[in-house]
């Protein structure tokens, strides 16, 4: 049977069950919980091995939340304030995929960053460097039907923390995605190219293959960079996918 | 075509800069009829709350149904105004969150049986590369618990005991307690989906 993931509905009841999409597990690809080198792993990272868990109904559906979270404001983090935040201007925009490639659309992207000097704009930061009256560090948007999202913003900076002696962050934004689907939720952070910081963060290195460290780095893109306005950034999003061809999941009861 | 997906990494300690939201716990409008509450402390291996975190659920209707495509029974729209299906909190300073819900149906499972009524949860936190993903079942519903298949398939009574909420003691019909344990003693069981 063909699936129809994400799609109007039409899929099957089969005279033995109901037919789900069913999301491929990624091996290797996600960060070991366990991380002794990312400090606060060892309090908070379950010590029991997690126990599989069938794709069922309540996991192959998701939130849809919609424009009703959103407004056009929300995605450019540099007029939303009296004055302009202090910073390179860029925009960063991609698509969300799954790992078919099918364009996810209409999926609510949220992010968060430091200012352009690595201040975060919440009470527990400490770092003594400026706040930035003009910048508070969030953003939503709405991937369009082709999947895309587009944010302006500024570029962060890089910002000390206590995991070791002399640590610094990498300049990252923070993304929250839903997709479509329970099982394709994702909170991941986004990099910028030629990071001098890549070698020594634990949390960057905490991804095993170096292939997929490299799936979280934005790519400069001259041709979204807008003259004597902005730099562009691409970056694309790609979320577990729904198998092309679905069956009973009988192995998975 | 097979595109290789991306990474998770840490929610880190500023997600309260743009993931709570003023109506995130309310999965239902309060006041909503037959509404329940469920609140819950998140501790770390240390027994410390942990007071960054970030609670997300997800759910069927009290008709068993999701207002979602990928339904094969047909999405749905839910009976009671403003279900949402989803609920987001964030821990306060004492380590706690609550949603404000309504009881799931029960569901069927694809090959036949039946799933207790249950919440997914994600928990997200600095700490965590990854979320952790667990699930929320109801203390009076003993017979369809025991016949659960994920609840069964985990062999330790105490650790099957970490997904059940308890009732809040002296508590008003409806409120539930359901503390998640990351690490140690008590770990709450988590899964891989
Ligand atoms: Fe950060």
């Amino acid at each position: 049977m063909t699936a129809d993931p994400h799609g109007t509905g039409q899929h099957g009841v089969a005279s033995g069950g109901l037919i789900l999409p069913r999301y491929e597990r990624p091996d290797g690809v996600h960060p070991p919980l366990n991380s002794p080198e990312y400090r606060s792993s060892q309090l908070r990272a379950p010590a029991q091995p997690l126990v599989p868990m069938p794709q069922w109904l309540t996991e192959v559906t998701g939130p849809l939340l919609g424009a009703e979270r959103v407004t056009a404001a929300d995605s450019d983090l540099t007029t939303r304030h009296p004055g302009e935040p202090l910073g390179e201007r860029i925009i960063v925009t991609g698509r969300v995929l799954d790992s078919g490639g099918r364009p996810v659309p209409d999926t609510l992207v949220e992010i968060w960053q430091a200012n352009s000097a690595g201040r975060y704009a919440h009470r527990v930061d400490d770092h003594p460097a400026p706040l930035d009256p003009n910048f508070d560090g969030a953003g939503r948007c709405l991937t369009d039907a082709d999947g895309r999202y587009r944010f302006v913003t500024v570029k962060p900076g890089a910002y000390p923390w206590r995991n070791h002696l002399n640590a610094w962050r990498p300049a990252h934004i923070h993304f929250s995605l839903f997709g479509r689907a329970f099982t394709q939720r994702l909170v991941t952070q986004m990099y910028f190219p030629g990071d001098p910081l890549f070698a020594q963060d634990p949390i960057f290195n905490s991804v095993p293959d170096p292939k997929a460290r490299e799936r979280m780095i934005a790519r400069f893109e001259l041709s979204l960079t807008e003259p004597d306005w902005a730099l562009g950034f691409e970056w694309d999003i790609v979320l577990r996918g729904p198998s092309a061809t679905v069956f009973e999941t009988q192995e998975d009861a | 075509m097979s595109l290789p997906i991306t990474p998770s990494q840490t929610v880190g300690p500023f997600l309260a800069i743009v993931l709570p939201w003023p109506d995130g716990p309310f999965v239902v409008p309060e006041g909503t009829a037959g509404a329940i509450t469920i609140t819950g402390q998140v501790f770390d291996g240390a027994g410390q709350p942990v007071t960054d975190a970030l609670i997300e659920t997800w759910q069927a209707d009290p008709d068993s149904r999701f207002d979602h495509p990928d339904d094969p029974r047909g999405a749905a729209r839910p009976a009671a105004a403003g279900f949402r299906g989803f609920g987001r909190c964030p821990t306060d300073a004492s380590g706690q969150y609550r949603i404000v819900t309504l009881r799931p149906g029960s569901l069927p499972c694809p090959a036949g049986g039946t799933e207790a009524p249950h919440l997914d949860v994600s928990v997200f936190s600095r700490g965590l590369l990854d979320r952790v993903v667990t699930r929320i079942y109801f203390p009076d519903q003993a017979e369809a618990n025991a016949a659960d298949p994920v609840l069964s398939a985990i062999g330790d009574q105490a650790r099957r005991g970490t997904l059940i909420a308890s009732a809040v003691p002296g508590g008003e019909p409806g409120q539930f307690r359901f503390d998640i344990r990351l690490r140690g003693d008590r770990e709450t069981v988590f899964f891989d989906v």
